[in-house]
């Protein structure tokens, strides 16, 4: 697919070993033995109540927080012991509000790790624009601002970019979207997606939010207490067959809605648009619906993002096109879900709506029918996949490579064929249920304790075939070897 | 919404240059006044000698370097030891070494001088020594509130994105303390313009000679342009102080 994918590192994976966290010699661990495995090149969501270990959890993979005891593993590397700031500078890091500097511009901001990584001005410069571009600001407008200058959802996006300047493998975000109001949280989780399409990042997302937790995931951790994982699963199984009354009362209310929530816009035909632009006369693009038998027209800039949207009514009236964004236009994104779909047709009462993918580029038209009838089909296609590992007993999961059962591995890694590549992967990946679908509770039995087998373990090599899927950068042959054997 | 917030802080940055204008002016023409005054006044000539141009230029350089002596020593170790005393393991000394530091704030100048003068003899050294007493805790406290002050969420942001402790400290910390230090420093320097007049009594030298000679002869014109010079003077390095702050401020706070 986009160039970016092969020229940018994709998610690497993470292995949290039997880590314990004590604060001041504490007797009460704030994390307890926790093993997890994190798959490279998707999205996991540690959700829970306050202060059960989430950013705890979080902050030792990139050793904020140094674990008290335990091994981190990122793509088979020990990395417990090496020098902490070196390990940052590879992960890429986002708090709540962006956590920008005040004092340093946007730009500056962006471009503070790859300033510590030695790159030169004029590539540091290039890379700001590209990463502005990327999260949907204009380079030349908000290059040279100061973050107060900026919306929180503005500053959001370039804490986002600043995390994804040194292009790492790894993104850890702790509750990134908590500081913004909900339309511009559904627009920046929209653009995460989207994002994670692109570049196949591994990202670990701390969330209140469980209907986020539903969104972004690939994998969902419920934790409680003590990082004691309930549940680790998908989100469809944790809304379909939920692991205890914990879990459900997590879930909260409308499981069944929720689930509308796996279907994406990307999944279904969109219609193409009658395609106007700005410098062309109204009569002409009237003409051109006319012949198509529409009713609109969608007026397009230079890069192809939506201008406005014109009824046959308009076009009759007007004597020039417009050249300015039209903000009220109902835009969706090829990442948000049907729900969030349905949502916006109805609230501009048109029926129908604008799909944009990356920057905002027109992809075509999403009617209400469309919607319903891609619904009923997600519905008919469920599929089950093989959950990474994730426990408190200090049980390791094994990755393959390893002598004595190398053949048992090996069955292992057939029967993972199918392990998706990540549910936000880009139109043309070969994920077997990318968009996700509603499970069928009939089939499911989530084993979140299950030791056979490492989902990263078993797609590597299948992954390492198609340059579009989340390949860790490390590739098959650095595979870890397990250091010891199982406990 | 952004251009509200923007037109407040032009209308702020306004008035602070405003302010920046107009000090100068005071200053020079409440200058000019004492000049034509003594131009002006029956002198005797002890007065004559005393309010000579040369004889005062002489005893404002002396304050001056009291001052700025005094005040680079304080800023050499204040500052320092504010960074220090905000690092981790030595955060729980703060608030001890505050309270000395408020000691030397408290005590009366004028004994505080006098006390260091009976141990380090009269002269410049003792009256510079007593002056960096009073004038620690400002910058002290001041570099200690400031650093406190600073969002820890944009520490930890630092430190995740791979920064050092260090480059956490001279990249974000200090930048975003200074504005609250540099008020520090120049309440500091306020303080020991006034309080290096003391220095006379210990013969540390400085206007405060035009005082102590104005009060023991009883010659008021002596006595009260000295008053006057050494306020002239706290207003002039005040104006300097804040234009420096102005400028030095980081841009986007
Ligand atoms: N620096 C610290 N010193 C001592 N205890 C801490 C520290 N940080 C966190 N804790 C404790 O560890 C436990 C886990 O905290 P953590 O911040 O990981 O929770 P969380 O799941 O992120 O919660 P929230 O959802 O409220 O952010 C809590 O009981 C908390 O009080
Ligand atoms: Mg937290």
């Amino acid at each position: 697919m986009s160039e970016n994918t092969d020229k940018s590192s994709t998610g690497a994976a993470i292995l949290i070993e039997n880590v314990t966290k004590r604060y001041g010699g504490g007797k009460k661990p704030a994390v307890d033995q926790l093993t997890l495995e994190i798959p490279a090149g998707q999205i996991v969501m540690f959700v829970g109540p306050s202060g059960c270990g989430k950013t705890t959890t979080l902050k030792m993979i990139n050793r904020l927080i140094e674990p008290t005891e335990g091994r981190l593993i990122i793509n088979g590397e020990d990395v417990t012991d090496i020098n902490g700031d070196k390990l940052r500078r590879k992960i890429g890091y986002v708090i709540q509000a962006g956590g920008l500097l005040p004092h340093l511009t946007v730009a500056a901001n962006i471009g503070l790790v790859p300033k510590m990584l030695g790159w030169d001005k004029s590539r540091i410069a290039e890379r700001v624009d590209e990463l502005l571009d990327l999260v949907s600001l204009d380079a030349d407008t908000y290059r040279d601002r100061y973050p107060k200058e900026l919306s929180g959802g503005q500053q959001q996006r370039v804490g986002v970019a600043r995390a994804l300047a040194a292009d790492p493998p790894v993104l850890l975000m702790d509750e990134p979207f908590g500081a913004v109001d909900p339309i511009t949280r559904q627009r920046l989780q929209d653009e995460l997606i989207n994002i994670q399409a692109e570049l196949h990042k591994t990202i670990v997302c701390v969330t209140h939010d469980f209907d986020e937790a539903v969104k972004l995931g690939d994998w969902i951790a419920v934790f409680d207490e003590g990082a004691r994982i309930v549940q680790y699963d998908t989100p469809e199984q944790i809304l379909a067959n939920p692991a205890n009354e914990f879990v459900e009362n997590f879930i909260g209310s409308g499981a069944g809605l929720k689930q509308l929530n796996f279907a994406r816009v990307k999944d279904v035909d969109m219609r193409p648009g009658v395609i106007g632009r700005p410098e062309q006369k109204p009569a002409e693009v009237l003409e051109l619906v006319t012949l198509a038998e529409r009713r609109n027209a969608v007026i397009l800039d230079q890069r192809d993002r939506p201008l406005a949207w014109l009824s046959r009514e308009q076009l009759k009236r007007m004597t020039e096109l417009p050249k300015t964004r039209d903000e009220n236009l109902p835009l969706v994104s090829t990442g948000s879900t049907l729900n969030d779909a349905l949502d916006s047709m109805l609230q501009a009462s048109t029926g129908s709506a604008i799909v944009v993918g990356n920057r905002d580029q027109f992809q075509g038209l999403i009617s209400v029918e469309t919607v319903m009838n891609a619904i009923r089909e997600l519905r008919e296609n469920a599929s089950r996949q093989q959950a990474p590992v994730g426990n408190n007993t200090g049980e390791i999961p094994r990755v393959n490579g390893h002598g004595d059962d190398a053949a048992e591995d090996e069955a292992g890694a057939g029967s993972h064929a199918a392990v998706r590549t990540g549910r936000h992967a880009a139109p043309g990946d070969q994920a077997p249920s990318a968009g996700g679908s509603a499970a069928e509770p009939a089939s499911a039995s989530a084993e979140p304790e299950t030791t056979s087998g490492t989902p990263w373990a078993g797609t590597r090599p299948e992954q390492g075939s198609s340059a579009a899927d989340g390949t860790p950068s490390g590739g098959a042959a650095e595979n870890p070897d397990r250091p010891e054997g199982r406990p | 919404m952004s251009t509200a917030s923007d037109s407040a802080a032009l209308d702020t940055g306004r008035r602070q240059w405003t302010g920046l204008i107009v000090q100068p002016i005071v200053i020079l023409l409440a200058l000019g006044a004492v000049a034509l005054w003594i131009s002006n006044a029956d002198l005797t000539d002890t007065e004559r000698v005393t309010l000579s141009v040369s004889y005062l230029w002489g005893l404002t350089l002396e304050h001056l370097k009291l001052t700025v002596v005094a005040a680079v020593i304080v800023l050499v170790l204040a500052i320092p030891l504010g960074i220090l005393l905000t690092r981790g393991p030595f955060r729980r000394y703060t608030t001890p070494v505050m309270a000395i530091a408020n000691i030397g704030q408290s005590a009366p100048a004028i004994g505080l001088v006098v006390l260091f003068a009976f141990w380090l003899g009269f002269g410049f050294e003792a009256t510079v020594v007593a002056l960096i007493l009073y004038a620690f805790l400002p910058v002290l406290g001041n570099t200690i509130v400031g650093l406190r002050g600073v969002d820890g969420r944009l520490i930890e942001a630092g430190r995740g994105m791979g920064m050092s402790a260090a480059a956490v400290l001279f990249k974000i910390e200090l930048p975003l303390a200074l504005p609250v230090m540099l008020a520090g420093i120049r309440t500091a320097l306020v303080l020991l313009v006034g309080t290096a007049t003391l220095g006379a009594f210990i013969d540390g030298g400085g206007l405060g000679l035009l005082i102590t000679t104005g009060v023991n002869l009883a010659l008021d014109k002596v006595l009260i342009t000295g008053s006057l010079l050494v306020a002239l003077l706290a207003l002039t390095i005040d104006w300097i102080a804040r234009l420096f702050e102005q400028v030095a401020r980081p841009r986007g706070l």
